[in-house]
């Protein structure tokens, strides 16, 4: 019954996705010309790869805001040391950033599984520090398009067997992930921790160890995506992606994957942040102004969770009523 | 015969009134006046030292509500666009002709508003924690803020309305008086009526709460509707001492907000915590800020400083606990 309502949940999704994209057609026919949809998918990929951490950490009953931060702070490093370095291998700049948002994972991993701060608080002080450094990194300059060299800003545009890089590489981190949580013993004690925690302990599971990873992992997805998104936008700002968090959530909720924790599947984020994509790439096409953007995004959150949480009574009810007495 | 009453305060103890978290606070307050009076010479100065308030008590009358919020083993991470909301909308309506009275009704009306929405969402949808209930209404309640406003700011408020930021009653700025009276009513509400003890019983556990007859939602809707009122006070003050508004005010309070409340000793896993805490760490952090401002420390460097301050005021309790806590959900 509960996958029949996740396969619904999905075409549902996916009806929707195409209902939209037919709407936003007939009204500006420049929505699916090519350059418009290659222009779309390059920009969802990045929010896409996000989306890949945070459902590990919200499976756990966890949630990252800092990652806006740890994007713009492990852009900032890295744009600084291709602008200082310039012959610099752009697969070196990549190491880079990832190491940085890879550092700043740990410290949240730590903080959160290790002191057992609550993620909110923790994300939330970290949110601060690592946006602080950003401005003391950069001394609160930009670093742009013209003191960056053209490898790195290559890294964007160039392309992998026909596929634009970006494009690849989260498909990449998509077939990455999709093993990783359905096939390896790793990935499903994460849904055990975050759908039980005291089961998952009583059965002999290291949930600290589980939560150190996925914040981990969530850190240098964010910092590999932060190399990526200064790449892509040639400049580097203290104020890069901030609340682009909130984005990444949108993303996961929309997904299906469950705040309260231990569900969620990587076919529902690609969903989530493609709605998510067209959304944003949509609504300029249709002359609704910039300032009702961030009113939708949160009107479309609460919508979803509150769906979510209405889906998920449904299937309880009938839990309750086909069990035998 | 004798008889014997049986109080509920635990008997006085030397060792526990020397262990209070508080004196922690008072010890580091001392120490941020002495840093800070060698690093300007302007800053022990009584009548600086009053002024200062002015800048950073607007967000205190949030960190009394908070306080309830988190004793209940809440969150509430949406006040700060409240305060952003509450501001649009009567400066807004002032600027459309409504007197000015009933616009600084209508902003304590939206905060209340908001924050009963909150609390009604977090009451029917339990399976829904109030971290995501608030991080959605956040987005939402600054997205409104953004589509009445965009980026234009509203004010050219009249003469009187400076007072609430900027005025002294006597030597003593009114906002500090102010905040005065509201702390009182908070920490009486807190700690010397049922509803207190209620707050502290839910925040220990809701369930067994629940089963001894405590009101828990309508406890919640009170608490939440409560932080939305404070939280448009908040954008009264705030708003007067700008003389305008503008959508994106009062961002990053939501941070300050709880990392005072978490500074002042109250435990984010509910429970546990006093009145008297938030409020020192509510000097702590404005007399800090105040006085890395004199000696030109950026804004970015105090992002830094904030955010560990209140990892810092976390995590203490946690190590000095020693033993790890079962997680609560």
């Amino acid at each position: 019954m509960s996958a029949k309502i996740a396969k619904f949940r999905e075409l549902g999704l996916l009806a929707f996705i195409l209902l939209l994209s037919v709407g936003v057609q007939l009204r500006n026919p420049s929505f699916l010309t090519w350059e418009n949809l290659n222009d779309m998918i390059t920009n969802t990929a990045i929010l896409s790869i996000l989306a890949v951490g945070m459902m590990l950490v919200i499976l756990t009953r966890g949630i990252d805001l800092s990652i806006g931060a740890t994007l713009a702070l492990s852009g900032m490093v890295s744009a600084l040391a291709v602008s200082r370095y310039p012959e610099l291998h752009p697969l070196a700049a990549i190491g880079i950033g990832t190491g940085v948002g890879l550092v700043c994972g740990l410290i949240l991993g730590f903080l959160v599984a290790r002191i057992r701060i609550l993620p909110i608080i923790a994300t939330l002080g970290m949110m601060n520090v690592f946006r602080g450094l950003t401005y003391e990194a950069s001394g609160g300059k930009w670093v742009s398009a013209h003191q960056m060299p053209d490898s790195f800003k290559d890294i964007a545009t160039g392309s992998l067997l026909g596929i634009n890089n970006l494009i690849a590489i989260a498909i990449f981190i998509y077939a990455a992930a999709y093993y990783f949580v359905n096939h390896t013993r790793t990935g499903r004690r994460i849904y055990a921790v975050g759908s039980n925690p005291d089961s998952a302990a009583l059965s002999g599971i290291r949930s600290g160890k589980i939560l150190q990873l996925v914040y981990s992992v969530m850190g240098a997805l964010a910092g590999l995506a932060g190399v990526l998104w200064v790449s892509k936008f040639a400049s580097a700002q203290g104020d890069t992606a901030t609340g682009y968090e909130l984005s990444v959530i949108a993303a996961c909720v929309l997904g299906g994957v469950s705040i309260a924790g231990g569900a969620g599947k990587i076919s529902g984020i690609v969903l989530g942040s493609i709605l998510l994509g067209i959304l944003n790439n949509a609504l300029p096409m249709l002359n609704v102004s910039a300032f009702w953007q961030m009113f939708i995004q949160g009107a479309v959150i609460l919508f979803a969770v509150l769906f979510n949480a209405l889906v998920k009574r449904g299937i309880d009810r009938n839990h309750l009523m086909r069990r035998k007495i | 015969m004798e008889t014997r009453t049986i109080t509920n305060r635990r008997e006085f103890s030397w060792r526990s009134f020397i262990l209070q978290w508080e004196w922690l606070l008072v010890a580091l307050i001392a120490a941020v006046f002495v840093l800070n009076a060698n690093l300007s010479e302007y800053f022990l100065d009584s009548r600086h030292l009053l002024d200062a308030t002015m800048g950073f008590l607007d967000k205190a009358f949030i960190v009394l509500p908070m306080v309830f919020i988190i004793l209940m083993g809440d969150i509430d991470i949406s006040v700060a666009s409240i305060v952003a909301l509450s501001s649009v909308v009567m400066a807004d309506l002032y600027q459309a002709g409504l007197p000015m009275e009933w616009a600084m009704a209508v902003c304590l009306a939206v905060g209340s508003l908001c924050g009963w929405i909150n609390g009604m969402l977090i009451v029917r949808f339990k399976e829904l924690s109030s971290v995501i209930v608030t991080l959605a209404t956040m987005i939402i309640y600054r997205g409104i803020a953004y589509i009445i406003l965009e980026d234009q700011a509203a004010g050219k408020f009249p003469k009187w309305f400076k007072f609430l930021g900027w005025e002294y009653v006597g030597n003593v700025p009114f906002i500090l008086v102010a905040f005065a009276v509201c702390a009182a009513v908070f920490t009486y509400l807190l700690h010397k009526t049922t509803f207190g003890r209620k707050l502290y019983a839910i925040g220990n556990n809701p369930t067994a709460s629940k089963f001894s007859g405590v009101e828990v939602d309508r406890i919640k809707v009170v608490v939440f509707t409560l932080a939305g009122l404070m939280s448009a006070v908040a954008a009264l003050f705030l708003t007067s001492r700008m003389g305008s508004s503008r959508p994106n005010i009062a961002s990053g309070y939501e941070l300050e907000v709880i990392a005072m409340v978490v500074l002042g000793g109250v435990s984010t896993a509910g429970g546990k915590g006093r009145m008297a805490g938030a409020i020192l760490a509510v000097f702590l952090i404005g007399y800090l800020r105040y006085g890395l401002g004199l000696v030109n420390i950026s804004a970015q460097t105090l992002l830094i400083v904030l955010g560990l301050l209140l990892l810092f005021a976390v995590a203490v309790p946690r190590l000095n606990a020693g033993q790890r806590t079962v997680g609560r959900t």
